[in-house]
C-alpha cells in the first residue's frame, strides 16, 4: 500500500521547532513557567487518568462529539464536490475554542495555579475561558482589544456575565495582537499565580504543539465520521486560519494520509492588493513575534503592520508555527478570501442550510463556494464549521444598514 | 579589552557601580537622541543603553511603551538608530552604546549585515529581550565575529543551573531583572534582589547590572550595594516624554537626573 513505509509525521523537535518555525523567543522571566507547562503536558497527555477527565468533559460538558454534517442544498447548489461541515459551531459556547480552554484549564487546575488569563479577538476564546474558569472556580482576567471590544459587544457581555474582569488594551492596532502583548505583560508579572491560556496554535512552544493536541478531537472524530458515513476518506479538508487551531485541529490526524488534500483559509480583507489584510502565509515574511518564529505581515524595518478583517478572530498579523512549516513542505495549500466573499458565504450558508456561520468560519465556506463547483462530484470535502455567527449578527446587519 | 568590558573592570577596580542610562531612540524626536546621548554621559553615566522602539513591546511597562509609540510614529527604524550611534561617536568615542530592542528588528535586517553595520556605527553591544539563550546562537555567531557583546537576562524565576549556563554563554555583563514584571514596574524588592544576586554570583563571573523597576536614589542606592551597576530607563524615558513639547529643556533635565542617581550610588 501507498505511503506505508513512510516514516510518520513527527513534529515538533527539540525546543518545539517546526522545522525552522516555532520556537521559544520570550522574556527570560517565562521560560521557567514554560518549562513547568512542557513537562507538565508531556506527562500527562498519555496519562489515563487525565485522557479519561478530559474525555468525560468534552463529552459531558463540551457535547462532542459534533456532527459531521452532510449539506445537500449546499452541495447541490454549488454542482461540485460532495459537502460536508465539521459541526464545531454546536460545541458548548458556540465554537471550537472550549476544546483548548477545556483541556487547558485541567492543567491549571493540576499545577494549582488559581487565576488564568487569556486574549481573545472574537471574543470566543475568551467566552471559552471565561467558562471553563466558572466551572472549575478560578480567577479569570481577559485582555481584549477596544476595537474588537466594540465589534463582539455581546461576547463582552457573556464574559462578565461569567465572572471575568475584560480590560481593554489600548495600545498599537487595539485588536488580537496587542491583547496578546498585555496577556504576556500580565503573565511575566503574576506568572507565580498564573496560568496563561493562549487561545490558538501559536506563541513559544509547548503552546503550538499542546493546542494542536487539543484541538485534534476535531480531526479524529472527523477522520472515522467520514470513514462511516463514506467507507473512505475524504479528498479535501479546508478550514480558516487565524492562528491556526481549529486548521490544525481538523487537518493534524490526516497528515500521514496522503491522498487528503488540506486548504487554510486566510483573510484577505479588502483584498490582498491593498495592506488591508489578515493574510501572513499569503503575503508575509518569517520573523519573530509573541514568542514564536513564523510568517508574519511585517514592514521592511521588522515592524509589524496593521491587519485587518472582518472577522475580529482572523484578525492577526501572525500565525502558528506549524502551519508555517505546512506551507514551505507543501503539507496544505493557503489561500485567502475577501471580506466581501465571506460575506456572501455567511448568507450563503444561511440560505441554504439553515445554519449562521461565524464571519471567521464563513471564510472556509467562502473558498468552498468557489472551488467546489470546480470539483467531481464524487469528491469528498470537509469544511471546518469553527463557530457559530450569533456574535456577528449586529456586524452584519449594520452593513445592511440596520440597527439591532 | 572591549570598550563594555574596559568600563565595567575599571568601575569593579576602584570599587564604585557603574550606571547604565536607557533612553528610547527617537524619543520625543529623531534630533533629541543624541544630545540626550551625551546629557547622559555628563550627568555621569558610564553606559549608555538605546531603545530600538518596536511595534510589540512585549515586556515594557507604559513608559516606554509610549515612548515607542512615539518614535515609530517619527518614522525611527532599526537603520536610523544605527545613524544616531554614529553620530554620538563622533562627539565620544569612550562611553559604551547597548543596544536594546526585540529580535524582530534584527533579523529583518539580518544577523550578519546588523553585525557588520552596528560595528561600523560604534555600537558595544546589544540586549535582546525576547531572545533567550537557547536561541541566540546564530544570532551571537554574527555579533562576535565584530568583537560585539550580546547580554544575557537572568530572571527572579530562572534556576541557578539555568543562569550557570546563561553566564557561561553570555559576554560584557548580566542583565539581571530585578522582579517580575515588565520594567517600569512599582515593586521592587530589594532584600529579594540582595538575596538572588549573591546566589547568581556564585555561578556567575560576569559582572551583574541590575535593571527594572530602579526609580529614584533610595532604590538606586539599595540595588548598588549589591550589584556591580545599576541600569535605569523608565524615569528617564519619562522626563523626556513630559518635556516633549519643550525639548530644548530635555539635556538639562536628563544630567541632572542622572548626576542624582550617580551620587546615589557613589555615596553607599
Ligand atoms: C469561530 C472562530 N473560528 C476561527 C477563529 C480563528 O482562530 P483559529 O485560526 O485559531 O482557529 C476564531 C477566533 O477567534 C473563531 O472565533
Amino acid at each position: 500500500m501507498a505511503g506505508t513505509n513512510k516514516t510518520p509525521y513527527r513534529e515538533p523537535r527539540r525546543g518545539g521547532r517546526f522545522g525552522p518555525y516555532g520556537g521559544r523567543f520570550v522574556a527570560e522571566t517565562l521560560m521557567h513557567a514554560l518549562d513547568q507547562l512542557t513537562t507538565l503536558y508531556e506527562a500527562l497527555k498519555d496519562d489515563d487518568d487525565f485522557r479519561r477527565e478530559l474525555d468525560h468533559d468534552l463529552a459531558s460538558y463540551v457535547g462532542r462529539p459534533t456532527p459531521l454534517y452532510l449539506a445537500e442544498r449546499l452541495t447541490a447548489e454549488l454542482g461540485g464536490a460532495k459537502i460536508y461541515l465539521k459541526r464545531e459551531d454546536l460545541n458548548h459556547t458556540g465554537a471550537h475554542k472550549i476544546n483548548n480552554t477545556v483541556g487547558q484549564a485541567l492543567l491549571a487546575k493540576r499545577m494549582g495555579k488559581p487565576r488564568i488569563i487569556a486574549e481573545t479577538g472574537a471574543g470566543q476564546h475568551g467566552v471559552a475561558t471565561a467558562t471553563v474558569a466558572a466551572r472549575i472556580g478560578l480567577e479569570c482576567r481577559v485582555y481584549m482589544g477596544s476595537e474588537d471590544i466594540a465589534r463582539q459587544s455581546a461576547n463582552v457581555y457573556r464574559m462578565k456575565m461569567l465572572g471575568a474582569q475584560v480590560v481593554p488594551v489600548e495600545s498599537g492596532s487595539k485588536t488580537l495582537k496587542d491583547a496578546m502583548n498585555d496577556a504576556m505583560r500580565d503573565w511575566v508579572t503574576n506568572v507565580d499565580t498564573t496560568h496563561y491560556i493562549i487561545g490558538s496554535v501559536a506563541g513559544p512552544h509547548p503552546y503550538p504543539m499542546m493546542v494542536r493536541d487539543f484541538q485534534a478531537v476535531i480531526g479524529r472524530e472527523a477522520r472515522s465520521q467520514c470513514l462511516g458515513l463514506e467507507g473512505r476518506l475524504p479528498d479535501l479538508l479546508v478550514a480558516c486560519i487565524g492562528g491556526g487551531s481549529n486548521a490544525m485541529g481538523l487537518f493534524y490526524p490526516f497528515v500521514d494520509d496522503e491522498g487528503v488534500d488540506m486548504v487554510g483559509v486566510e483573510a484577505a480583507g479588502l483584498g490582498l492588493g491593498t495592506e488591508q489584510h489578515a493574510a501572513p502565509l499569503n503575503a508575509g515574511t518569517p520573523g519573530v513575534l509573541h514568542g514564536q518564529h513564523t510568517y508574519l505581515m511585517q514592514d521592511q524595518d521588522g515592524q509589524i503592520m496593521q491587519t485587518h478583517s472582518i472577522s475580529a478572530g482572523l484578525d492577526y498579523p501572525g500565525v502558528g508555527p506549524e502551519h508555517a512549516y505546512w506551507k514551505d513542505i507543501g503539507r496544505a495549500r493557503y489561500t485567502a478570501v475577501t471580506d466581501d466573499e465571506a460575506l456572501e458565504a455567511f448568507r450563503l450558508l444561511n440560505r441554504t442550510e439553515g445554519i449562521l456561520p461565524a464571519l471567521e468560519s464563513s471564510h472556509a465556506v467562502a473558498w468552498v463556494a468557489r472551488e467546489a463547483p470546480k470539483m467531481a462530484t464524487a469528491d469528498i470535502v470537509i469544511v471546518n464549521l469553527s463557530g457559530r455567527g450569533d456574535k456577528d449578527i449586529n456586524t452584519v446587519a449594520e452593513l445592511d444598514g440596520i440597527g439591532l | 579589552m572591549s570598550r563594555l568590558a574596559a568600563t565595567l573592570a575599571a568601575r569593579l577596580a576602584g570599587g564604585t557601580r557603574a550606571l547604565t542610562a536607557f533612553i528610547t531612540a527617537g524619543d520625543p524626536g529623531p534630533e533629541a537622541t543624541v544630545p540626550a546621548l551625551h546629557a547622559l554621559v555628563r550627568g555621569g553615566a558610564d553606559i549608555v543603553e538605546l531603545g530600538v522602539p518596536f511595534s510589540d513591546p512585549e515586556a515594557e511597562g507604559p513608559s516606554i511603551q509610549r515612548s515607542s509609540e512615539r518614535a515609530l510614529a517619527n518614522g525611527v527604524t532599526l537603520a536610523s538608530v544605527l545613524d544616531m550611534t554614529r553620530e554620538f561617536r563622533n562627539g565620544n568615542d569612550v562611553t559604551p552604546v547597548v543596544l536594546m530592542g526585540y529580535l524582530n528588528s534584527v533579523m529583518r535586517m539580518g544577523y550578519e549585515a546588523f553585525a557588520c553595520r552596528a560595528r561600523e556605527a560604534g555600537v558595544d553591544g546589544l540586549i535582546v529581550v525576547n531572545l533567550p539563550p537557547e536561541e541566540a546562537a546564530e544570532a551571537q555567531a554574527s555579533l562576535a565575529r565584530q568583537d560585539l557583546d550580546l547580554i544575557f537576562l537572568v530572571a527572579p524565576t530562572t534556576s541557578s543551573e539555568r543562569a550557570a549556563r546563561i553566564a557561561q554563554r553570555g559576554s560584557g555583563f548580566i542583565y539581571y531583572v530585578s522582579l517580575k514584571g515588565v520594567t517600569g514596574a512599582r515593586h521592587l524588592d530589594t532584600a529579594d534582589v540582595a538575596r538572588n544576586i549573591s546566589a547568581l554570583r556564585e555561578v556567575c563571573s560576569l559582572p551583574v547590572q541590575v535593571g527594572f523597576g530602579i526609580r529614584d536614589a533610595e532604590s538606586a542606592r539599595a540595588v548598588a550595594r549589591v550589584a556591580d551597576g545599576i541600569v535605569v530607563g523608565s524615569m528617564l524615558v519619562d522626563v523626556m516624554g513630559e518635556r516633549r513639547d519643550d525639548p530644548a529643556s530635555i539635556p538639562a533635565a536628563l544630567e541632572k537626573r542622572v548626576a542624582l542617581l550617580r551620587d546615589a550610588i557613589d555615596t553607599l
